[in-house]
């Protein structure tokens, strides 16, 4: 265990990344799923982050949004993330803390995880009126501007189990973008869809992106996406980042012998 | 046509009757729902004395006979002075009794909602409160009505016990004719087939059709 005073209350300067992660570790059990990991995410960054199964993509994202940690400090918009501010010192975060500080983080799923009872709109609306307070008409107009975004207008008024995946993707993406998020994160949100259908998420992902400051962190499987929309790649080998560097970089010219032995396995897999 | 005078005779009789038992029915019924909501989700509190709490009462009152609970709300807690209308005494010990069964119903179908639906409120920022009452709970419904029908069943015939305390109930009428008349065949055999009906043409239809609309509701059917 690291002491906890020897991390800042809040970053403070000129560049304060939008996301810090700070010597995190993560375990399991007694399984070490990620081990010291430091990591920035700038303001407005859109970072991908690949890698074989099961060195830890997925946990990176978890303990932004659904998991403590347990060792290190996550700092988000340059407020602790993980831990509270108790008498000028860091203490960690209790669930109502954690709960309230996530606020600012939305999250996409693999497999969607749309509320099965209620409409696209409907889905849309709920976090809006049950936990920013919005009215129901605010949420409604909100919510439909972001239907239409993500190109899903026309079925507001449907259950999720009448769309496709894709479909049903694009929703939750809007869904997540209602909260008006400054992070999004993304866990492999097109590799439950069928082959034809994935081009409609991408480009939403892609609309993203290009149009919106969102500070972005998505794990993918797609290294032709990643490579065309990201600003950095990372790529993760046994619960550290093995490497990381602009698309071209990684992508190009990779350095370490684990992620040229990765990309000419998921090559030729292609 | 001997039956049709026995029914002209005594019909009023086994119509009243059937009418306190409807009465002990829902009654019952509805503190059901509410214990089994209550206990059900204590037992899925993150606080283990207060999942003990749950787990005590639901072990009390599945652990032992509905009719010696029956017997000691209505002749025991007198004597620790708390006397209840037998009427009153009846659908309490039904329901609290039946409401440790739905407790199991409930905390399996709560349990029963997929991860990623908890995850994905969660992501939301709701709080727990709001996640169960808004997303967990309505899918859990769906999840255990079919065990509700079941259960429901089992209180309607249930509630024929509290006729052993002289609720004058549909059993108790029919035990009432049967000793006056001797007529036996026809006084219980009325009583059998009134239990049936109403279990049979009424609440099942009833719960089918709440199930159908439900599952309709999330898109499943
Ligand atoms: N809830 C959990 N309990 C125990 N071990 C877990 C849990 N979640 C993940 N792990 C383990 O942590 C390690 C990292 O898992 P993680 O899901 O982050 O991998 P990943 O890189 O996302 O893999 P994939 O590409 O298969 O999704 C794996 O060894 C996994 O078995
Ligand atoms: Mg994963």
């Amino acid at each position: 265990m690291d002491t906890l005073t020897a991390y800042p209350l809040k970053l403070d300067g000129t560049d304060v990344p939008m996301v810090r992660f700070m010597n995190v570790t993560k375990k399991y059990g007694a399984l070490t799923v990620l081990e010291n990991l430091n990591l920035d995410i700038a303001e407005g960054e859109m970072v991908s982050i690949i890698g074989p199964s099961g060195s830890g993509k997925t946990t990176v994202l978890r303990m932004l949004m659904l998991e403590q940690i347990n060792s290190g400090v996550i700092y988000v918009d340059g407020r602790p993330l993980t831990h509270m501010n108790k008498n000028g010192a860091l203490v960690p975060a209790d669930r109502r803390y954690l709960r309230t500080a996530r606020e600012p983080i939305g999250m996409c799923f693999q497999h969607f995880n749309l509320f099965p009872h209620m409409t696209a709109l409907q889905n849309c609306m709920e976090g809006p009126v049950q936990v920013l307070g919005l009215t129901k008409r605010e949420a409604r107009e909100r919510s439909e501007e972001l239907l239409e975004l993500v190109g899903m207008s026309e079925k507001r008024d449907q259950h999720p189990s009448r769309l496709s995946g894709g479909q049903q993707q694009r929703v939750a993406i809007a869904r997540a973008l209602a909260m008006r998020p400054k992070v999004m994160l993304f866990d492999e949100v097109t590799s439950a869809l069928d082959p034809e259908v994935i081009g409609e998420v991408t480009n939403v992902i892609r609309k993203l992106v290009s149009e919106h400051s969102l500070t972005m962190l998505m794990v993918t499987h797609q290294m032709g996406f990643a490579r065309d929309i990201s600003d950095r790649i990372c790529f993760f080998f046994g619960g550290r980042i093995e490497e990381q560097g602009t698309p071209d970089e990684l992508f190009g010219n990779p350095k370490r012998e684990r992620t040229q032995q990765f990309l000419s396995a998921v090559k030729s897999a292609d | 046509m001997a039956y049709l005078e026995f029914l002209a005779e005594f019909g009023s009789r086994f119509l009243d009757g059937s009418l306190i038992t409807v009465a002990q029915f829902l009654l019952s019924a509805a503190l059901a729902i509410a214990i089994a909501l209550g206990f059900g989700l204590l037992k899925l509190a993150r606080h283990w004395v207060v999942r003990g709490v749950a787990t005590l009462y639901i072990e009390l009152f599945r652990g032992t006979s509905l009719l010696v609970q029956l017997y000691w709300i209505f002749f025991v807690l007198p004597l620790f002075g708390l006397t209840l209308e037998k009427f009153t005494a009846g659908f309490l010990a039904v329901g609290m009794n039946l409401g440790a069964y739905g407790a199991e119903l409930v905390r399996g179908a709560v349990r029963s909602v997929p991860k990623g639906q908890w995850e994905a409120a969660y992501a939301l920022s709701m709080s727990p409160a709001r996640r169960m009452w808004r997303i967990i709970l309505p899918q859990a419904l769906v999840i255990m009505l079919p065990g509700w029908g079941n259960l429901l069943i089992e209180l309607l015939k249930a509630t024929a016990l509290v006729s052993l305390i002289s609720v004058t109930d549909l059993m108790f009428e029919a035990k009432q004719v049967n000793s006056t008349t001797f007529l036996s065949i026809q006084a219980f055999g009325t009583a059998l087939v009134i239990y049936y009906v109403f279990a049979r043409f009424l609440l099942t239809p009833a719960m089918r059709r709440l199930e159908l609309s439900m599952a309709r509701r999330i898109g499943k059917a």
